[in-house]
């Protein structure tokens, strides 16, 4: 495969004094659709954190194209929780999406028409667009997703980080946000998703990473996505193993 | 310009730039720090007091935002150390509290600055204290004070009212793509101590946590649009600081409290009979809560 578009050596993060990623190496090559997968609490979200320079790593290193976070952060997009937001927030699902032009508008200026037609594209792009001008907690769980996604589209970035996209759903929102991974990954881009639904990892994602504070296994799916690696990630403490040898 | 007028002038530009900032105390789930920031900020002013030996004027207005920022500062880091975000911020605020009405019984003395005034405000008086200005004429100190204040509110909402918007709603986008969110928070603490101390002499610390509030929280049911909910804020602002002066006039009573008793008025009314999120309008319709599940 081509050269790693991020590569992360040897990092240790925590919330307060517990220790939550151990000593985590790895590197994605360009290019690949990558899913992070391991129980709760294994650290999924806060190494998306520390990679986006969201919560701090107490020793490590993180480059992405080779450079520090700080010089490539918009080539960088991110698509967090459904549950970290407000989504009784005053607004509608085209200005959230605007939110994501935010950084290329620049300080003291307000968003331009030019603005909310990019915006609007990214949701038409979502099947969305019947939906922009509808107050965003009007918008059911899948809905909400898929404007955040959106709203990860319009930053039209390199590397693109989300967590958990598919959690809580329904299937059309599923399919269509796996449409659009797939489309983003056919140009070129490098997708990284956390995921918590095993049965679809082979389907899905061509590398997998399994997390459990420290990095248990990490390749192409075909290669690692193992019951044995499954296992050790897991512990006893899963209730499916159907369909994996 | 006659007495009430001035009275009403001043309320209402409390009002305005408590409605404002309000909405964003809101939205940003940090009403609380209004409570403890009203109350720290007497410890600003008395440093002030004890510096420049005046209860007024640009010297009250930094020694409100230095301890302003403090308190913000502490809360944050005590939280960080492990203690509960409510826990920090009670002990902080009325550590720094204590400080203020400590110093304002030992070392103030005499001055024009008591407890009592502090706490409920001292609205009647301000129109005693005038300074003049070229072409107007006559002018209340605390009103002037109040009117720069407000500029400044309106100043800084519009100019970074994308930002406020950003960092209020997901913070964590705006730091990943470079829009500082706690420099933000810091900048927005900073109005908070403003609009308080200026709102200080004419409502008071308590009451000024009434007009932050309560008017931007009735406006929150009144719409789905933020620029829209600024608007209807600072109108509830007024028309509750217009309102409380005719019902303290009307009751004769105080008329700081008349004001923040009417804020709660603009909010029941708003809790009850608002199209959207009102009571009655829930007792007509499924509830919303339904249609956001999946």
């Amino acid at each position: 495969m081509s050269q790693p578009v991020i590569s992360v050596k040897h990092l240790v993060a925590a919330y307060q004094k517990n220790t939550v990623l151990e000593n985590v190496s790895f590197s994605i090559p360009a290019g690949s659709l990558t899913a992070i997968v391991g129980p709760n609490g294994a650290g999924k979200s806060t190494l998306m954190k520390v990679l986006l320079n969201l919560h701090p790593a107490i020793t490590g290193d993180i480059t992405f194209f080779g450079r520090p976070f700080k010089e490539v952060k918009k080539r960088i997009g991110y698509v967090p929780q459904r549950g970290s937001v407000d989504w009784d927030f005053p607004t509608d699902a085209l200005d959230v999406v605007t939110m994501g032009l935010y950084g290329d508008i620049g300080w003291f200026k307000h968003p331009k028409k030019q603005h909310k037609a990019r915006a609007f594209e990214a949701l038409e792009k979502m099947g969305m667009q019947a939906y922009a001008h509808r107050q965003i907690s009007q918008l059911s769980g899948g809905q909400q997703q898929r404007v955040f996604l959106a709203r990860a589209l319009v930053q039209n970035a390199d590397i693109y980080f989300m967590d958990e996209p598919l959690a809580g759903v329904d299937a059309a929102t599923e399919r269509a946000i796996m449409a659009t991974l797939k489309k983003l990954n056919a140009l070129g881009k490098t997708v990284i998703v956390v995921h918590h639904d095993l049965q679809t990892v082979e389907d899905y994602f061509d590398h997998v990473l399994f997390l459990n504070q420290t990095i248990i296994s990490h390749g192409k799916t075909q290669d690692v996505f193992s019951k044995d690696n499954i296992r050790r990630t897991y512990g006893g403490n899963i209730r499916w193993l159907g369909g994996v040898d | 310009m006659t007495y009430t007028a001035w009275i009403i002038i001043t309320a209402s530009l409390v009002g305005l730039s408590c409605g404002l900032i309000g909405v964003f105390l809101i939205l940003r789930k940090t009403a609380m720090m209004a409570d403890a920031i009203s109350h720290t900020v007497l410890l600003g002013i008395v440093l002030a007091f004890l510096v420049t030996n005046e209860v007024s004027g640009p010297m009250m207005l930094i020694g409100g935002i230095g301890s302003g920022l403090l308190t913000a500062f502490l809360v944050q880091s005590l939280h960080s150390l492990g203690v509960q975000h409510d826990a920090s911020m009670g002990i902080i605020f009325t550590t720094l509290f204590a400080i203020g009405v400590i110093l304002i019984s030992t070392s103030v003395g005499n001055a024009h600055l008591d407890i009592q005034h502090a706490l409920m405000g001292e609205i009647t008086f301000i129109p005693f204290d005038t300074t003049h200005l070229p072409l107007i004429g006559s002018v209340p100190k605390a009103t002037l004070l109040l009117f720069s204040v407000f500029l400044i509110v309106l100043v800084f909402i519009i100019a970074f009212y994308k930002e406020w918007k950003i960092t209020s709603f997901d913070p964590a986008l705006a730091v990943s793509i470079g829009i500082p969110a706690l420099a933000m928070h810091y900048l927005f603490m900073a109005l908070v101590s403003v609009t308080t101390v200026a709102s200080f002499d004419a409502v008071g610390a308590i009451m000024v946590v009434a007009m932050l509030i309560t008017p931007a929280s009735a406006a929150y049911l009144w719409t789905d649009r933020l620029a829209i909910m600024l608007i209807l804020s600072s109108l509830f602002g007024v028309l509750a600081a217009i309102s409380g002066y005719y019902i303290a006039v009307f009751l004769d009573a105080s008329i700081s409290g008349s004001m923040a008793f009417s804020t709660g008025i603009f909010f029941m009314v708003s809790f009850i009979g608002s199209p959207k999120h009102g009571l009655l309008s829930k007792c007509r319709r499924p509830s919303r809560a339904n249609q956001t599940s999946i």
